[in-house]
């Protein structure tokens, strides 16, 4: 395998090797954050940050861990970067992070981050690693902010909490709102139909039945 | 170097806690007022909220001028405390959260279990009170708090003029489940609560300072409709969250009955049947 330049490493993971299209990681918080735009946004930007600072931290000290603590050590500097995103948002975005609730916490538990971190980060420098970190975050977000703006639209009638089209907004032009899609099941139907586009243009995806 | 002995595992561990818990506690530090700032706007547009006159295109702060908040002596003969400073408060740095947790500044819960697995309460807290244009008074908002499943719950209730009505509840701060005791949060499931009676109208009619009437509002098992006995009494509770629901049944009966707010709302009924006779026509409008 040649090695990865800069370009791929972020590009990559947002379409080829989607880390949820593809990989099916980070699932749970898909779901729960979705329901709206804006929330989407502000767990795009704090995974992106987690995940490529993550990366650049483990890789910066990967020659020094021992192999016998290194999920701890990698556990332990996930959660230390959780916790700054999740004060800063406390003191800066309160409204966001009231909603977000213990999602932004479970960042943590994110396999993204994680799987980051064990597969790419412990063998390859630290710049490198930052930039799968954020294109694994981008991959992330693309997805998240794909559905959140199906369900926000579909589901209210609105785009970032503004009605759209026409002063009145959607729902008064008769558009009837589809509850459903405020419900966590179709943020699954969601996910698969953008897996199930991927995989019609990208046929190297398909996993042998 | 070698990477698998116990002493550089060690010296590793050693050093990743300290650089990571220096990183979270500086944070914690620095952000601490800024974070204090957001939490006091927050409940500022919580009591806005519940009061029923928040705009979201206005500043919290600039909105938050038309309400006033006062004392209250909690069972108090005279709950409402006209001048702080002789109790030793000062109102904008007291926080009846703290003074529950001291000995001296809270009393023991009495009935002894009438506020679950709370023992004690503070002896004041600050109520907020909204006026008309015409300086009679329109609602009063009350701190309220509780246990439901797993944590405490903290918010306020909109309490109309007439001492009886419900306007509104929110909460602020709590920790249950999402979906099914957060549904506390649920805008529809909030809206609800306004328009009930907290108190049964016999109850009110025979009420004295001597004579606090006990909250019959209630969280209710199954729809309440109009022909629902007592409907003006019953919300319709939380499906999935039966320990959520009976602790607010619990908890919002407490903080408007005798030990709580019930000489306060007595005290404002009072007042408002001293002020009628002037204000007569106002009122006709609202009844109307």
């Amino acid at each position: 395998m040649a090695e990865p330049t800069t370009k791929d490493v972020l590009f990559d993971p947002v379409v080829k090797s989607n880390p949820i299209a593809l990989q099916i990681l980070g699932i749970c918080s898909a779901l729960a954050v979705t329901t709206k735009l804006e929330t989407a946004l502000a767990m795009s930007v704090a995974v992106v940050l987690v995940t490529g600072l993550a990366s650049a931290s483990v890789s910066l000290i990967r020659n020094y861990i021992p192999n016998s603590i290194r999920i701890i050590v990698q556990m332990t500097i996930i959660a230390m970067l959780v916790i700054l995103v999740d004060q800063f948002l406390k003191a800066y975005f309160y409204g966001i992070s009231k909603q977000m609730s213990v999602f932004v916490g479970l960042i943590i538990t994110n396999c993204i981050v994680m799987g980051r971190a064990e597969a790419f980060a412990m063998k390859n420098s630290p710049s490198m690693s930052f930039f799968d970190g954020v294109g694994n975050g981008l991959g992330y977000s693309f997805i998240l902010i794909v559905v959140a703006t199906f369900r926000e639209l579909l589901g209210k009638g609105e785009l970032l909490g503004n009605k759209i089209l026409g002063p009145e907004g959607l729902v008064a032009e008769g558009y009837v709102s589809n509850g459903l899609m405020l419900l966590p099941p179709s943020a699954f139907f969601l996910i698969g139909l953008i897996i199930w586009a991927i995989r019609t243009f990208n046929k190297d995806q398909v996993e042998a039945a | 170097m070698q990477t698998e002995s116990n002493k550089q595992t060690l010296i590793v561990a050693t050093c990743l806690c300290l650089v990571c818990s220096v990183m979270v506690s500086t944070a914690a530090v620095v952000l601490r007022p800024a974070q204090q700032i957001q939490k006091m706007l927050d409940i500022q547009k919580n009591i806005l909220k519940v009061a029923g006159i928040y705009d979201k295109t206005l500043k919290v702060d600039s909105q938050f001028k038309v309400v006033e908040p006062v004392l209250i002596e909690l069972a108090g003969k005279r709950p409402r405390i006209t001048d702080p400073s002789e109790e030793g408060i000062n109102l904008k740095t007291y926080d009846p959260r703290k003074a529950a947790k001291k000995e001296h500044d809270s009393v023991e819960v009495n009935p002894p279990g009438s506020l679950p697995q709370i023992a004690r309460r503070e002896i004041y807290t600050i109520a907020y009170e909204i006026r008309k244009v015409d300086g009679n008074l329109d609602q009063v908002i009350l701190p309220i708090y509780g246990k439901g499943l797993w944590s405490t719950l903290y918010g306020f209730i909109a309490v109309d003029a007439d001492g009886q009505t419900i306007r509104g509840i929110t909460f602020y701060e709590h920790g249950e489940t999402p979906g099914l005791g957060g549904e506390v949060d649920n805008p529809v499931w909030k809206a609800v609560w306004t328009g009930k009676s907290a108190f049964a109208a016999s109850d009110i009619a025979a009420a004295s300072f001597d004579h606090l009437p006990t909250p019959t509002v209630k969280v209710a098992k199954g729809e309440v409709t109009a022909n629902t006995p007592q409907a003006e009494f019953k919300v319709d509770g939380l499906s999935g969250a039966t320990i959520t629901s009976n602790g607010v049944t619990s908890f919002v009966r407490y903080w408007l009955g005798p030990d709580a707010f019930g000489s306060y709302l007595q005290q404002i009924r009072s007042e408002q049947a001293e002020s009628t006779p002037t204000s007569a026509v106002a009122e006709g409008e609202n009844n109307g």
